[in-house]
């Protein structure tokens, strides 16, 4: 006979139960503290930080160690997290001009006013595994400490000017006023409408998925769109965030986070309404993540392309709805792999409507062949 | 409908002396839901009273119902617009106190409004009827009447409605129903009603047809 | 303010999991969907401790309208032991204590995926669907912009070309779920990925039906008796499914029927996918909650 499955609670908890014991592997081995993935980590913990939308970094490592590294898990633990928190107010608009720079560079200029400031960077590694990290370091060389600023020459000068303001003073580049007053929109307070303004598609990218916003910047470059970008300039490193309370009126600093922020200059030969200047690409991420400012600025600027009167062609970087509507890992994640839910009820509702189509299509084959 | 100015109503007298607001529900999480399931009951099941199992605290001209359906309902992201005779020191404080919603002047930029008499119901086509793409985008009108039971009896129709269902309110205006016929007209954009009496409701959603 | 009364549920976290501002957004959002019958309003979904897909639509749902008064009962496929059922039933009944159950009757709310259980509903329950795609446009039209305009136009011809082109290459019209309706003689609404054999069961039901899409971040509703009309033609009327066969466990023979594979060599048998209706059948008196 026949009996139903059952036992789905005790099914769950065992999952549970595995899992955790996965998740702390072989007991022999010491466990991992937040502060080892915080410090050793790092870049994974921004990233987390980033596509989470949330700054705070021993959250963000206690989600690494949660989803035992699965960065994707680590972002839907933290939003699932942010989402409870209440909402205490509104920063002014971080000023990047002002950032403690640990790292700043640009393609397009030789020199300029604050220098080239190579910082933590990856950039000219050469991609050797290197076996002596497979070792323990001594414990009597630290390294240096995360988050000081790395002494190099030319950083002293205090003033870094934005490459892209250098440009605007000549007014070789669009303008972007920006009106500090005016309010943002916050996706997670609002439904996504279409078209979504400029601070609805920056704050998408900004939270989207790293690996996707790349492929797309990928391909804006390979001619599915044409932005003809150049990497105006790439800063990381510490700015103030401010608030200001209702009850004082003024603004106070509240912390200190790091950004990593890119402005893309790009080709515009004019249309029939703008004249010929250069155009601009944003992003800007929590954390360290070049890699994502940069996808996300190429990004921004294909998505520019409809109100600059450009023809894309129909290149899947410049289409709003495509861009916004799948840029999230915590919504993709969801509903692909949903389909891991039974789905026997619909299955069955279409076992039934192939059974019937095939029969009646070998009824019909028969009734020809009759004479 | 006999004709009502829009009147200004965000323009509380300065030199009035401060109003303590009186409590709100008391208990806030567990009231506001069984507030919210009897408006919920009561548009969905247009026509037909539904008694609010909370009565809190109100400053008049407003009744507890109008006030468990304010602090259910509206907050800082809901405009609220009050009628003139709504429009008291007590019932602003009451309000912005406890749901912290603008005052607007504007009833094309509420998504709330009270109408605190019935008798006297502004135009219905001054408040937002949303956007062919965006018909939610309407106002909700709480309007305050004195009972339900007596009063001429009408006979609505549409979805929520099993056959037909009888509806007599006292203390609304007759021009009130023509005004309604308008809003049905345009559906699917329109307002959107709740009767009130002191501690029952009615739905309208636009979807009422009268005959 | 008043002192704060001890709150069923979880500590740690408000009644229902949501903050009070996130519940009082969806139930605003409710009451417009109540208002306009079968039209999609686009709500502020919130990202929830379960994964898209999963139900977390419904949970928002749920979660806004469930007080302690309240019963609940959640399925999956029909089945309330599916794991995810389960996990969704665990999620509420932590978060707020509610009494649980696995009978329809005895349920004031029921959120459900895939089904509308086959015990007919009843005046005052609430009915709550999960929605993986509420645009019933989306793959004729894949822009938001367009189906929207579409609907504000009431201009559903491509939905009538697409199942009058079915009817001429398959002879019928081959969808068999989440078949599309008419709602209230306007809008048309995608009914969630239920089997079109519980189409009929949205019409005019005396329960009020709410559908919750959280990664699209649409709420829709059906009022209690409005009209629901698969759409169809003429000479192709709406028709749903039937089995020649009888549930094998209670016999039923006017239920929606899950096929098991019972071996490799084609053995297979039919039982019912809603399990409390099995239930009430086989053990004579039903079960209490």
């Amino acid at each position: 006979m026949y009996v139903a499955v059952k036992g789905g609670e005790r099914a769950i908890e065992n999952a549970h139960r595995l899992l955790a014991e996965q998740r702390r592997g072989d007991p022999a081995v010491p466990e991992l503290t937040l502060a080892q993935i915080e410090n050793q980590l790092g870049l994974a913990v921004d990233r987390v930080m980033a596509e989470g939308s949330l700054y705070d970094r021993e959250l963000a490592a206690l989600a690494v160690r949660q989803a035992q590294g699965d960065l994707v898990e680590a972002v839907f633990l933290l939003r699932a997290f942010r989402t409870t928190l209440p909402r205490l107010a509104a920063s002014r608009p971080v000023d990047t001009a002002a950032m403690r720079l640990r790292r700043r560079i640009s393609a397009v200029f030789k020199d300029l006013p604050g220098g080239q400031v190579l910082g933590p960077t990856y950039d000219y590694t050469h991609r050797l595994l290197d076996f002596s990290l497979a070792q323990p370091t001594r414990a009597d060389t630290p390294g240096p400490r995360r988050g000081a600023e790395t002494a190099e020459p030319g950083t002293a000068a205090g003033h870094s000017p934005k490459v892209a303001e250098l440009l605007a003073r000549e007014g070789l580049i669009e303008p972007e006023v920006a009106d500090d007053d005016a309010p943002v929109g916050d996706l997670t307070r609002d439904p996504l409408c279409f078209p979504a303004g400029r601070d609805l598609r920056l704050q998408a990218l900004a939270r989207g998925d790293e690996g996707f916003l790349l492929g797309l910047a990928y391909s804006t470059q390979r001619g599915y769109g044409k932005t003809h970008p150049f990497a105006g300039e790439i800063r990381m490193g510490a700015v103030a965030v401010e608030i200001v309370p209702e009850e004082l009126g003024f603004a106070i600093t509240v912390g200190e986070i790091t950004l990593t922020e890119c402005e893309m200059i790009n080709q515009f030969k004019g249309s029939a309404t703008e004249p010929a200047q250069f155009t601009r690409g944003y992003g800007l991420c929590f954390g360290q993540g070049e890699r994502k400012a940069m996808a996300m600025a190429l990004v921004d600027r294909a998505l520019k392309g409809a109100a600059l009167g450009e023809d894309s062609g129909g290149a899947p970087a410049a289409d709003q709805e495509f861009v916004l509507m799948h840029a999230d890992n915590v919504e993709a994640q969801g509903f692909v792999q949903h389909l891991k839910l039974p789905h026997h009820v619909d299955f069955q509702a279409e076992l039934g409507l192939v059974r019937s189509l095939r029969a009646a299509a070998s009824a019909g084959t028969e009734a020809e062949a009759e004479p | 409908m006999p004709a009502c100015p829009i009147a200004p109503t965000d323009a509380p007298p300065t030199d009035a002396a401060p109003v303590a607001p009186q409590p709100g529900l008391a208990r806030p999480v567990l009231d506001s839901q069984r507030v919210f399931r009897a408006v919920l009951r009561a548009m969905s099941r247009p026509g037909v009273p539904v008694a609010l199992p909370v009565l809190p605290p109100a400053p008049l001209p407003l009744t507890p119902a109008t006030v468990a359906l304010c602090l259910t309902l509206a907050d800082f992201e809901t405009p609220l617009w009050l009628d003139r005779a709504a429009t008291t020191p007590a019932a602003l404080a009451h309000l912005r106190f406890h749901c912290g919603c603008p005052i607007v002047t504007d009833p094309a930029a509420a998504l709330f409004a009270v109408i605190g008499d019935g008798s006297t119901v502004p135009p219905l086509n001054a408040f937002a009827p949303g956007e062919p793409d965006y018909p939610d985008r309407s106002a909700t009108l709480v309007v305050q009447v004195a009972g339900f039971g007596t009063g001429p009896r009408r006979m609505l129709h549409g979805p929520g409605i099993e056959t037909s269902q009888a509806l007599a309110v006292s203390g609304l205006s007759d021009g009130f129903w023509a005004a309604w016929r308008d809003n049905t007209a345009r559906y699917p954009l329109g307002v959107d009603v709740v009767l009130a009496s002191p501690d029952a409701l009615v739905g309208l959603p636009r979807t009422v047809q009268i005959h | 303010m008043t002192a704060a009364a001890p709150q069923p549920g979880l500590a740690g976290y408000n009644f229902a999991y949501l903050d009070e501002q996130t519940k009082r957004m969806i139930r605003r959002a409710i009451l417009k969907a109540v208002a306009i019958p079968g039209y999609q309003v686009p709500f502020a979904s919130r990202e929830m401790p379960l994964s898209y897909g999963w139900g977390t639509g419904g949970v928002q749902l749920t979660a806004a309208l469930i007080g302690p008064d309240d019963v609940l009962k959640v399925i999956d496929q029909g089945a309330d032991d599916t794991t995810n059922a389960v996990s969704i039933r665990k999620f509420f009944a932590t978060t707020t204590g509610v009494a649980t159950t696995t009978r329809t009757a005895a349920a004031t709310l029921i959120q459900t995926r895939h089904r509308i259980p086959e015990t007919p509903l009843a005046d005052g329950q609430i009915m709550v669907f999960q929605v993986p795609i509420p645009e019933p446009l989306r793959w004729l039209e894949r822009r938001e912009v367009e189906s929207r305009r579409m609907h504000a136009l009431e201009d559903y011809g491509v939905m009538y070309v697409k199942l009058y082109e079915d009817i001429v290459r398959h002879g019928k019209i081959a969808t068999a779920y989440d078949y599309p309706v008419m709602v209230n003689q306007r809008y048309v609404m995608a009914p969630s990925p239920i089997p079109k054999f519980d189409n009929p069961k949205l019409d005019r039901s005396p329960a009020l039906m709410l559908f919750g899409a959280g990664r699209e971040k649409r709420i829709y509703a059906l009022p209690p008796y409005t009209a629901v009309k698969s759409l169809d033609f003429e000479d192709h009327p709406f028709e749903v499914q039937s089995w020649s066969q009888a549930c094998a466990l209670c016999g039923a023979t006017d239920s929606y029927l899950d096929e098991i594979i019972t071996d490799d060599r084609g053995g297979r048998m039919f039982v019912c996918s809603d399990t409390d209706h099995c239930r009430q059948r086989t053990t004579a008196e039903g079960n209490s909650r």
